[in-house]
């Protein structure tokens, strides 16, 4: 930890050309992925999600709904694999850890205040030890937006360190809030804060504000990742999250991790997806290619 | 958790890397390969004269270089051929094209345009067909820009005394216009659409290796009833190149190709009325500086040099790099071509697709060799590459000395030289060390840096944190011994006209 935040040195990172991050991002666009790779990708891609709902309205009997379509994504599809993780609010993570026992899926948590994190960091840090003792395998922070723009990256590192401490031995997963820090020098300066401050992941968005995870804003990130990688031989993790609706576009996803990342990141250890209605257009797509056919909405179930 | 990736052999005879990134097959993609269903073409084609296609007595084959089968026979232009090509172009000359009000030449080349487009998949499948060049860049960057440049001259032709204000443009007459392979739809677009917005008639002649959508263009001449002879097309090799350029009553000479042939066609037309313009080889600096987007510069670098599978006269060839950086460079480098794909150039999903020709290979292959012998370590592609065809892996050299072969001659194929500078002076210094004078690259993330290094550069086309971007609207030439003239962009008109 940072004991005067004054005295931080912000890490000198390389600069970020937005034009040439968007080219790129387009290339990872026009891979054809047809056939049996998209069938695979597709399977990877539930593999990886973590399938999320993070409303006001939500009750333990809306998670044991969800939890069950994380277990059993489709009827009659038996090699559809279960999803990673549910992703959830803090006080309903009692009800998912019981809804899932016995099976490998995580329960994820959004503590820290979510989605603004407008509160002390003493009641942020109580609310992620509660959440973890609940039995959260997974915490989702977020970090203080103000504090970064006002250039206090002292303070962010902070919070993430002792976020990290207290969350313990549940990963954490920073949220940046890409859509609110806007430019990719800001997004590749908090990545690199946050994976120096101890984030097992670091996640794009909430989902709770318009600008969301784009392809161009991931990519920065896992550049990051890599650059990190090679430097100190340690991993980390990518979540975006927020806005992914069709699997196309997750296809897009992992096409970028694997000509990024490479091979060791194609795995929900290491690359997950935040979504809540991507699930179904990635199964309908999987059906389309056993079948020949479109189903219609009807066929598959809600969450 | 799973575990670490495992240990990769990163650079030839260097010690392992105990972290390293796995570039492997755990996802691979499935085959996506363009059909060739809706695409018809001959099995022979001659020439183009008069608006008819016309026999030849000798014919040779056009190879596909990706399978190495003959792909279409081709008829091979005498001098006898030449000059009824060329007798046909100055009697449209005479008759329609001089005569016509600039906005009825227009409505011509505005329909090309648009025919090229209607026509765009099959002109995609057919160029990479006959050149190599993978689908994904004949489709999004051949084809679209030739249909470009027509478009954007089709507008100048009712506009030229506006285009050079005070003069009183006027067309020369006709032009023997000589292309090369690595561009073949491309090449004619820029040559014929300037040409014949300024009034002008046309011979041209593509090259041995790439006639295929020379002759489709014919066909859309043809049907977009462009009066007969206002451009004949011959097929042939050097030899017919020759015949135009020493025909009597040609007028003006544009060539593309290399500085060799350059230098012989200039001798040829010494004394003689005839203008000319060169469009020439080169050996592109890219320059990198530390405080670059190295990400972004990396895939700059890659555009650079692995564009069109390193077969561009612009071509980034020479990398640049500010030594403080020069080490995280050379990594991520190394990374980056591993992930090209290397194959079939109708697969949707290749990357870098088949050198144009056997004798090319040859040539990058003899290159590569002396850069070996010469004491440069060689970095290359681990890929697999196709049992036939014409393939070579994307390859980078570092520790590369400005006396080496590979550091000074145009390698025209997936070939990088790596070499490093320690001040912007010496930066300048090295990217201008070379007889050649087409394209330089600079990045960094200072403006006013990459402005005083533009201003210094002898290069006549210069990108600032991008490479290889073409636009009709830009004109595009070289300095130095990679020719004179430009082509694109107002300028482009220039060689076509006389002001009067």
């Amino acid at each position: 930890m940072v004991k005067n935040p004054s005295s931080y040195v912000p890490p000198r990172v390389p600069t970020v050309d937005e034009v040439g991050v968007k080219e790129r991002a387009a290339e990872f666009a026009s891979r054809s992925i047809k056939k049996a790779a998209k069938v695979e990708g597709l399977k990877l891609v539930v593999r990886m999600m973590d399938l999320t709902t993070l409303e006001g309205s939500d009750t333990p009997g809306k998670v044991l709904q969800l939890c069950q379509k994380a277990r059993h994504p489709i009827h009659g599809f038996d090699d559809v694999p279960p999803v990673a993780a549910v992703c959830v609010y803090p006080p309903l993570v009692k009800p998912a850890k019981a809804a899932l026992e016995g099976t490998d899926i995580k329960v994820a948590a959004v503590a820290t205040y979510f989605p603004s994190g407008q509160a002390d960091l003493a009641d942020r840090l109580d609310e992620v030890r509660r959440t973890v003792a609940d039995g959260a395998d997974e915490i989702d922070m977020v970090i203080s937006r103000g504090d970064f723009l006002a250039g206090h990256y002292g303070k962010i590192f902070d919070e993430v360190a002792a976020t990290a401490e207290a969350c313990k031995p549940a990963h954490l997963k920073v949220i940046l809030e890409v859509g609110e820090l806007q430019t990719f020098d800001k997004v590749r300066l908090a990545s690199q804060i946050a994976i120096d401050a101890g984030a097992d992941f670091i996640k794009t968005s909430t989902g709770k504000i318009p600008s969301a995870a784009s392809v161009p804003v991931t990519l920065v990130m896992l550049e990051t990742i890599r650059d990190h990688f090679l430097k100190t031989g340690k991993m980390v993790g990518m979540k975006p999250a927020g806005g992914i609706r069709e699997a196309k576009d997750a296809l897009r996803y992992l096409v970028m991790v694997k000509e990024t990342l490479g091979d060791a990141w194609l795995s929900p250890d290491w690359f997950r997806f935040g979504a809540s209605s991507l699930l179904n257009d990635v199964l309908m797509q999987i059906v389309k290619e056993k079948t020949g056919r479109y189903q219609s909405h009807r066929y598959f179930s809600v969450s | 958790m799973s575990a670490q990736p495992e240990l990769r052999v990163e650079r030839e005879g260097q010690p392992k890397k105990a972290v390293d990134l796995l570039f492997g097959d755990l996802w691979g993609y499935a085959p996506a390969p363009e059909s060739t269903g809706p695409v018809r073409f001959e099995k022979r084609y001659g020439h183009f004269i008069d608006g008819e296609f016309v026999a030849g007595d000798k014919w040779f084959a056009s190879v596909n270089p990706a399978t190495e089968e003959p792909l279409v026979e081709v008829a091979e232009a005498d001098e006898a051929m030449v000059d009824r090509a060329v007798q046909s172009s100055r009697k449209a000359y005479d008759k329609y094209w001089k005569k016509m009000k600039g906005s009825e030449r227009a409505k011509y080349i505005f329909r090309i345009a648009r025919m090229i487009q209607e026509r765009a998949r099959e002109l995609a499948i057919l160029e990479s067909m006959d050149g190599g060049k993978p689908i994904k860049e004949s489709r999004d960057i051949d084809v679209p820009l030739a249909a470009a440049h027509f478009f954007y001259y089709a507008g100048w032709a009712d506009k030229l005394e506006y285009a050079f204000p005070g003069g009183k443009p006027q067309p020369i007459g006709v032009a023997g216009q000589i292309i090369p392979w690595n561009f073949p739809l491309l090449m004619a677009a820029w040559k014929l659409a300037p040409a014949l917005a300024a009034g002008n008639c046309c011979v041209l002649k593509p090259a041995e290796t790439t006639p295929l959508t020379a002759m489709k263009l014919a066909e859309i001449l043809q049907e977009a009833d462009l009066p007969p002879g206002v451009v004949n097309i011959v097929n042939g090799f050097g030899r017919t190149g020759a015949a135009i350029v020493n025909h009597a009553d040609v007028d003006k000479i544009a060539f593309t190709g290399s500085t060799d042939v350059g230098k012989i066609i200039q001798r040829a037309l010494a004394g003689t009325k005839k203008r000319l313009t060169l469009e020439l080889g080169g050996k592109g600096a890219n320059i990198i500086f530390e405080d670059a987007p190295i990400d972004q510069a990396v895939e700059g670098i890659i555009d650079g040099i692995f564009f069109n599978q390193g077969h561009v006269c612009c071509a980034g060839s020479r990398l640049l790099v500010e030594e403080s950086v020069a080490e995280t460079v050379i990594r991520k480098l190394g990374h980056r071509i591993q992930t090209l794909r290397v194959g079939d150039p109708l697969d949707k999903n290749t990357d870098v697709g088949a050198i144009n020709s056997k004798p090319q290979l040859e040539k990058i292959q003899e290159l590569v060799d002396s850069g070996v012998d010469q004491g440069a370590q060689k970095h290359q592609s681990r890929c697999d590459l196709p049992a036939k065809g014409y393939f070579f892996r994307p390859t980078f050299f570092t520790d590369v000395s400005p006396s080496h072969r590979i550091a000074q001659e145009e390698i025209f194929g997936p070939v990088l030289s790596v070499m490093t500078f320690r001040t912007p002076e010496e930066a300048i210094e090295r990217a201008n060390n070379t007889p050649y004078g087409l394209s330089a690259g600079i990045w960094s993330d200072k403006g006013s840096k990459l402005f005083k290094i533009a201003g210094a550069m002898q290069a006549g086309v210069i990108w600032g944190n991008t490479f290889n971007k073409f636009d009709p609207t830009s004109p595009f030439g070289g300095y130095k011994e990679s020719g004179f003239g430009r082509e694109g962009g107002r300028h482009g008109l220039l060689p076509y006209l006389e002001i009067g």
